[in-house]
């Protein structure tokens, strides 16, 4: 099915906020979705000492992260300023039907 | 013209030195000289150091314009602008221009600033490239800058780094190229230099570093640099920030001694008696500065000299220190900041509030300092390392600043405790005496005002807000205070204003707040939403429908979010008491859900650490069952009352502290603060809850209690206030509940109490409290207005009033788990 996942409807996540995907041996995905609805996928790790990004104030299209505050940009994954570090970004789609979430298909 | 009757004084040079020598020479003899003044600038003195906040935009050119054309005129002082002087002829005493015209001297003062640097690599001299020195260059600059541009700045030192800042402002993409792979290397060492990259990259700017620059491309308008590495980096606009080398070219060519700079003595004179010199241009003792402090003492001692008012005047040299100007980024450094093998260090470092100080000490002297991210005592460790003072007796807490004078009682506030001999104004050498004898004298009421006429906070700027306390605590109520700086890059408005904002213009949402004040970002950031939202919440706490993301996620979630990603959960003991059922609840509890770890904390109660954030709800539910409560150990929020056991049960208690504490956690539990707030009640003077480092303290005596403000533990320790005695619990619990919403009324957003009792005095609390019953009373029923009712948060949240669905994972994906990849 070539990695991509049905993971929900744009409206379990609230705007400014984001839900979480288990996702197996990859850890734990975090769905962001912004104020202007856009939604993003990101591995729930912080790059700065792994906190998780998830339960960060969401604002424009970053996240900051909780633990010491460093701000990541939603669609890369990569810390913004000064601080060097990038967690992985997963492809969504949000289409007509709901969310779709690609995670690498086996063996990627 | 040479022969009137008045001497006739000739300066070359209308910069900083120059035109500061006059001043001072014309206040003190006004008439003693004919004065005649040439510039190669077109303007009058204006303010160099502020260039870099005029580049920024934060100034405009008004107001850098120290000395108008009105100003000469008025003293009789004739202005020759954009002419220059070429030629000094000194057998002839006299002076050539750039018009050809010729001007005799009595006496000759030279005070021709520096040439700024430039790198003679290829294409320095395409359009588009320039340094930073004067206004000229600055308009330059703004005429390229435009949002979306590139600038590439070459020299990370103290000016390459404000005009980045300043370039950034305007909405360039700058890159800053350093030779060294350490920033501003003359003043910070390798730690200090590396967190203030990141503060800077946190900002936008980046960095290219050790880098060495080979050559500059363009052919009629620079497009970008090439490295030495080969490697090229695209540019609109190419600033060379790489030093600055004293102006000898007239000196020089007259004959003048020169090395580094033009020679001169402890009076200032050259090696021609006819001829001083001051400013940038000079080398004294083997020193030439580049500061203005040092240039402001020369021409006090020249002006001294000139006048005749004191011939043994004398110059001797100085001890400078520098600050970086960049709104928001506090960086001190001074003296021997490295050290050598004989000299100890003594360091603070907190990362996460992104500090760090150093001093460096030598036989128990202070012998340099770098402070970034805390300023505060810069001055104070200056006045140590001039006076030489034998640190010794306050040593172990010397970097957390001025050993604090509080006296209980009288609640000094911080620039009160200083002594009159203080320097507050570093550039201008102004002490705290000189200038509240102003103030009071003189009548002033602005800050405009004390700067006219103290000088204090003139020139850099960065002594204002001493400067601003000071005139509040000598006026008292009479002060009305300036704008202070912006909360955050979203807004204009300081956290003060859009507190009053909030208040007086009755904004019930974060979103109609920023639509209403102009937010200039979509939605915010972390700083101002949640700032707003806590004002929000004390003035309109019926109205507010308030987003929890507008929250950290532990006032969201209701529990502290720790290094691994779990939350501790910590229920109210209330006044740190418990009963056997409730120690039952919290074991089976603890045993149900496998918590790993149960702890006593330090606020008297019990915590649960490591609970997943899945876990949350139904471990509140459970709690919530025997009563347990959140204890908001997470919040900006009335967090513990600790008590002793009084007089239940010691033998030298005089009041029940227990009963107290409890009575008073019961009526202020569950409500936001301006930053976290802690009570205790002691059960007899001998204290043993600590009550006098408690925000809100009380301490029985054998005729009532004793109420304490402003008190905490923590980094800086502050004993509290003193605000009165009161006979009953029930004048207690009046002023507890009128004070916890003064502090929630007046306090910005993340001051503590302690900051906050210092900057607005404990007197004017007691007027407001003590002085006027009905105001108290007032404030005790708004406070108890706001909360009703009340109701616990964990509940709320299980009950599902504020939903507990983003706590669970929206989905578990069959995603390859290790064992179906196998
Ligand atoms: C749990 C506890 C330590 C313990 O194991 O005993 C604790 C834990 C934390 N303290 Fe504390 N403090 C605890 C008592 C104290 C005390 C002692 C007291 O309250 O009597 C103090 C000094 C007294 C005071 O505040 O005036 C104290 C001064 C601080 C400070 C410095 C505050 C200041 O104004 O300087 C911070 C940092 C801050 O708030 O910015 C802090 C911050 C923290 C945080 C919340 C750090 C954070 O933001 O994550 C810690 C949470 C750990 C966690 O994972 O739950 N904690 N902390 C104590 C909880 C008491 C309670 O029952 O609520
Ligand atoms: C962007 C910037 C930021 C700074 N920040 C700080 C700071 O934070 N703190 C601090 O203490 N210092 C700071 N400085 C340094 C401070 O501005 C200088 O130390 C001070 O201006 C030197 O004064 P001066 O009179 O010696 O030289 P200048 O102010 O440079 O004045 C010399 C004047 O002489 C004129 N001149 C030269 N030759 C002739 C001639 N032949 N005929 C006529 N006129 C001539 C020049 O055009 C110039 O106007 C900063 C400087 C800059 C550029
Ligand atoms: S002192 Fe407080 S903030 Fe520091 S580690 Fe202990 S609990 Fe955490
Ligand atoms: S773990 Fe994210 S900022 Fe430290």
């Amino acid at each position: 099915m070539n990695g991509w996942h049905y993971i929900g409807s744009l409206q379990d996540i609230p705007q400014q906020g984001s839900r979480i995907v288990e996702a197996g041996s990859l850890g734990n995905i975090a769905v962001f979705r912004t104020h202007g609805d856009q939604v993003f996928a990101l591995a729930d790790r912080c790059p700065h000492r792994h906190g998780p990004l998830s339960p960060g104030i969401v604002h424009g299209d970053k996240v900051t992260c909780p633990l010491h505050g460093w701000t990541i940009d939603l669609a890369t994954g990569a810390a913004l300023g000064a601080d060097h570090g990038c967690t992985r970004p997963f492809a969504i789609r949000n289409e007509a039907d709901g969310l779709y979430l690609q995670l690498p298909v086996n063996g990627d | 013209m040479s022969s009137s009757p008045t001497p006739h004084l000739l300066i070359i040079g209308n910069g900083m030195a120059g035109i500061r020598t006059v001043e001072e020479l014309t206040a003190l003899a006004p008439q003693a000289y004919q004065i005649t003044v040439f510039g190669a600038e077109p303007h009058g003195c204006y303010n160099r150091i502020l260039l870099s906040p005029l580049l920024a935009g934060e100034k405009s050119l008004p107001e850098i314009i120290t000395h108008p054309a009105s100003w000469y005129a008025e003293r009789g002082i004739a202005l020759h602008a954009s002419n220059p002087i070429t030629t000094i002829d000194r057998q002839a005493r006299r002076v050539i221009d750039s018009q050809g015209g010729v001007h005799s001297y009595d006496k000759l003062l030279l005070a021709t600033g520096s040439h700024p640097l430039v790198i003679p690599l290829p294409g320095h001299q395409l359009p588009g490239v320039v340094t930073f020195r004067n206004l000229a260059d600055v308009e330059k600059m703004l005429t390229v800058a435009a949002p979306g541009k590139q600038a590439i700045v070459i020299g990370g030192g103290l000016l390459g780094l404000e005009a980045a800042m300043g370039l950034l402002q305007q909405g360039m993409q700058v890159t800053v190229v350093h030779l060294l792979d350490i920033l501003m290397e003359r003043q910070l060492d390798g730690v200090a230099a590396s967190l203030l990259k990141s503060e800077l990259e946190a900002r936008g700017i980046r960095f290219h570093m050790p880098a060495q620059t080979e050559a500059i491309l363009g052919a009629s308008q620079v497009q970008g640099i090439r490295f030495k590495d080969g490697s090229v980096l695209p540019a609109d606009l190419v600033v060379m920030a790489v030093g600055v080398r004293p102006n000898t070219d007239l000196a020089k060519a007259a004959g003048l001694s020169c090395e580094r700079g033009i020679l001169v003595d402890d009076q200032l004179q050259t090696s021609d008696p006819h001829i001083l010199a001051v400013g940038e241009c000079v080398q004294h003792r083997g020193t030439v500065y580049g500061l203005v402090a040092p240039l402001f003492e020369q021409g006090k001692v020249i002006a001294r000299r000139l006048a005749g008012t004191d011939d043994a005047a004398a110059y001797r040299g100085s001890t400078t220190s520098t600050r970086l100007k960049v709104t928001g980024i506090e960086l001190f450094s001074a003296g021997n900041f490295l050290g050598d093998a004989e000299c100890d260090t003594i360091l603070f470092q907190d990362p996460s509030r992104r500090i760090y100080k150093k001093l460096v000490i030598k036989n128990h002297i202070v012998q340099g300092a770098v402070l970034l991210g805390d300023t505060m005592d810069g001055a104070w460790y200056m006045e140590l390392m001039r006076d030489g003072t034998d640190i010794t007796p306050f040593r172990h807490h010397i970097l957390f600043g001025r050993p604090h004078l509080g006296d209980a009682g009288h609640g000094p506030s911080s620039v009160a405790d200083l002594p009159a001999s203080y320097q507050v104004c570093g550039c201008n050498g102004v002490c705290k005496g000189s200038i509240e004898e102003s103030i009071i004298q003189k009548e002033l009421t602005t800050l405009e005002e004390v700067r006219a006429h103290t000088k204090a906070s003139a020139s850099c700027g960065s002594c204002t807000g001493m400067v601003e306390q000071i005139l509040a605590h000598t006026l008292g109520g009479d002060y009305v205070p300036a704008p202070v700086k912006p909360l955050c890059r979203c807004t204009t408005l300081s956290s003060d204003q859009l507190r009053i904002a909030v208040r007086d213009q009755h904004l019930t949402s974060v979103a109609t707040a920023m639509q209403q004040l102009a937010w200039q970002s979509q939605d915010g950031c972390p700083t101002c939403r949640q700032a707003l939202n806590y004002y929000i919440t004390v003035f309109w706490p019926a109205e507010h429908q308030e987003s929890p993301l507008d929250r950290f996620v532990n006032e969201r979630f209701h529990a502290n979010i720790q290094r691994d990603g779990t939350y501790s959960v910590v229920p109210r003991l209330w006044g740190g008491t418990t009963t056997p059922a409730q120690l039952r609840a919290i074991a089976d509890i603890a045993e149900r859900f496998a918590v790993p770890e149960i702890k006593l904390t330090g606020g008297q109660r019990i915590t649960l650490l490591g609970i997943k954030r899945e876990t949350l709800p139904a471990i509140w539910a459970a709690l919530g069952e025997h009563d347990l409560v959140s204890g908001h150990a997470y919040g900006k929020a009335v967090r513990t009352v600790k008590t002793c056991v009084g007089s239940r049960w010691c033998r030298f208690g005089v009041q029940d502290s227990e009963q107290m504490g409890v009575a008073l956690e019961k009526q202020l539990w569950n409500s936001w603060t301006s930053h976290k707030y802690k009570l205790a009640v002691s059960g007899c003077p001998r204290n043993c809850a600590e009550a006098t480092i408690k925000d809100f303290g009380v301490v029985a005596v054998e005729s009532g209690w004793e109420l304490h403000v402003g008190g905490n533990g923590g980094i800086k320790v502050r004993v509290t206030d003193l605000l009165c005695r009161v006979e009953s619990m029930a004048e207690v619990s009046e002023y507890a509940a009128a004070f916890l919403q003064l502090y929630r009324r007046e306090a910005v957003y993340l001051e503590r109490t302690a900051p906050w009792v210092e900057r607005v005095g404990i007197d004017w609390i007691r007027q407001q409290l003590v002085d006027q019953p009905a105001y108290r009373k007032q404030l005790h029923d708004a406070f108890v207005a706001a909360h009703q009712p009340l109701a616990d948060p964990w509940m709320e949240r299980v009950q599902g009033l504020a939903g507990t669905r983003d706590f669970l994972p929206l989905v578990s994906l069959p995603f390859p788990t290790l064992e179906n990849v196998a």
